[in-house]
């Protein structure tokens, strides 16, 4: 199961590739224009994509699992919801990566609208700004992670209600 | 240089580099697909599903990003050409949030994990707090 997954990607790789000589075939033109576009976004993709290296050493060297789970478990009050925005935006890698922590965190106590704005900060990928940056702006970026951000907390607090409005 | 731990900065990069490794066939996969959407899909069809009217546009951007998922870069370049094409910032930038924040694809995994009622309401309210997102960065941007 786990190697099929793993696999996944070649495969999806492969087909695109496969597309891309079925093009070639049909029409070279059109391929010569794709792969020009192509280039142009890579080009454009590898400054940042070594900052998201540097940016990714860095939180796995300061913010592991267990310094994670440490103090999104224990603090309390408003701390909290400082933890789990930070730590929302921190974390990296797929979500369901992240359920069995939550999981684990959901039986020691932790309240579901801290997990819920954990969740929606993950939203807001730090390693990804230079990016966002790029093709949107700073301004338009900095204020939709700000905006984003402040209602994280209301969807914490809504959902944990509806959640609780068991019948 | 003392304070620097080497064998934690080791097993960081390490990490940092079998991250990047594993994303890589997905990202050049990705970054292929588009770019063969974006010259041979015609302008007219974005039109066609983004009609200019914002209460829609909101509701079409949300439904694709809750649908789509990904990696957040693929929401970026498909949003950026969306914008080319002519589509509102608002229905753009609700499809960015809900792709980052709504999961109906990994929504079985997470029931399973956390409960079906924090999946399900969880995903349902995070797709109605990316509208409200979008609409007040908007706002906000135009006060800036």
């Amino acid at each position: 199961m786990k190697s099929k997954k793993k696999n996944g990607k070649w495969y999806f790789l492969l087909i695109v590739t496969v597309a891309y000589l079925v093009i070639y075939f049909v029409s070279e033109n059109q391929f010569v224009v794709i792969f020009n576009f192509f280039t142009k976004l890579i080009i454009q993709i590898l400054p940042v994509f070594l900052l998201v290296y540097v940016l990714m050493i860095l939180v796995n060297y300061f913010a592991d699992n267990a310094t994670l789970k440490k103090y999104m478990g224990n603090e309390s009050g408003i701390n909290r919801w400082m933890i789990a925005i930070v730590t929302g935006i921190l974390s990296m890698g797929p979500v369901y990566m992240w359920y069995p922590l939550m999981k684990d965190l959901q039986k020691k106590g932790v309240k579901n609208s801290f997990l819920v704005t954990f969740l929606y900060n993950r939203g807001i990928k730090l390693q990804w700004l230079p990016v966002l940056i790029l093709y949107f702006g700073w301004k338009y970026s900095i204020t939709l992670l700000i905006v984003m951000l402040i209602f994280s907390v209301p969807q914490g607090i809504i959902t944990d209600k509806l959640i609780g409005y068991k019948t | 240089m003392n304070y620097i731990n080497k064998e934690k900065l080791k097993q960081a990069n390490k990490k940092a580099f079998t991250g990047i490794l594993n994303i890589l066939p997905i990202l050049i996969g990705v970054l292929l697909l588009v770019s063969m959407i974006t010259v041979l899909i015609p302008k007219s069809f974005y039109s066609n599903l983004f009609n200019g009217n914002i209460f829609s546009d909101l509701l079409t951007g949300s439904a694709l990003g809750s649908v789509l998922s990904g990696n957040p870069v693929t929401a970026y370049i498909l949003g950026d050409g969306f914008l080319k094409n002519g589509v509102s910032l608002v229905a753009v930038t609700a499809f960015i949030a809900t792709w980052t924040t709504v999961g109906f694809v990994q929504l079985p995994a997470e029931a399973l994990m956390l409960g079906k009622r924090f999946a399900i309401y969880r995903n349902i309210s995070a797709f109605f707090i990316s509208i409200v997102v979008a609409v007040v960065t908007l706002i906000v941007l135009k006060v800036l």
